[in-house]
């Protein structure tokens, strides 16, 4: 099952971290490799994935290959909630630590 | 080779400065004072956010009309430690009774008095289908880029 697959390319920390920075902007392979402690043939062996995973596209720019994410694949579900969760949660922390002027605060 | 494929589901850890008690309470009975009210999807605008304090309870939102939006229900409830809630909100940003996404929150207490929060929202791969469809809702100005600015305010208010 396609979607299944998507997630599961999502699993590897590395791949992540590819997609992550493909969900701010589309980027070329070697733009990829410089931001990540990988070798640029291993960004191109996870690019490869997210690709069959239909998470990312790719079109040629010039000599070289462009990926983004695919904005038809479940990349885009995903990135959203991933980002939502990130702020709906940052939200729930400061409302928890606010202080409460009923209360005596804590040590 | 491998050929399970395991789901990746969201998952975030966060330690919050109260007990696990005071945690649990704001997540649930606090849900209106910190849920972004940027996030619904019904028609009208957010008016209050509730979590029902039981398990079987509806989670849902209230717009401004007065009517109410389901999001699902709470699978368990076992205060002060963990919550489980049915995500039940699909690609196209309805409600939908046949998906079942979960969203487990975990409260543990920190040696410093504080709280461990483990969150995780799985199952997501059951939302594919409507996933294309979705990408509008995310790209328009209420998509997430609007909504992490409501986050802020919030956060810092």
């Amino acid at each position: 099952m396609a979607n299944t697959l998507a997630f599961a390319a999502l699993a590897d920390p590395t791949r992540r971290a590819v997609f992550e920075r493909l969900a701010e902007g589309p980027r070329a392979v070697g733009e990829l490799a410089q931001d990540l402690p990988v070798s640029r043939p291993a960004v191109s062996q996870h690019l490869k994935v997210l690709k069959a995973a239909g998470l990312v596209s790719d079109r040629p720019e010039g000599a070289r290959r462009v990926y983004q994410i695919d904005p038809q694949g479940l990349g885009q579900m995903r990135a959203w909630l991933d980002r939502f969760w990130d702020g709906a949660l940052d939200a729930f922390k400061a409302e928890v630590e606010r202080p409460d002027p009923n209360e005596e605060p804590s040590a | 080779m491998n050929q399970t494929i395991q789901p990746a589901a969201i998952r975030k850890s966060l330690t919050v400065a109260a007990p696990p008690q005071k945690a649990f309470s704001v997540f649930t009975e606090g849900f209106d004072r910190w849920w972004p009210k940027s996030h619904t999807i019904g028609t009208a605008a957010l008016k209050q956010a509730i979590i029902e304090p039981r398990q079987g309870g509806r989670w849902y939102g209230v717009d401004e009309n007065g009517h109410e939006d389901d999001w699902g229900e709470v699978l368990a409830w076992e205060p002060p430690a963990r919550l489980l809630l049915a995500w039940r909100i699909n690609g196209k940003w309805t409600y939908d009774p046949s998906l079942l996404t979960e969203i487990e929150v975990l409260f543990k207490a920190t040696a410093d008095g504080g709280t461990q929060v483990e969150f995780e929202h799985r199952h997501l791969e059951r939302m594919g289908e409507g996933a294309a469809e979705a990408r509008a809702a995310m790209e328009s100005p209420g998509g997430w880029g609007g909504i992490l600015d409501g986050f802020k305010q919030a956060a810092e208010s």
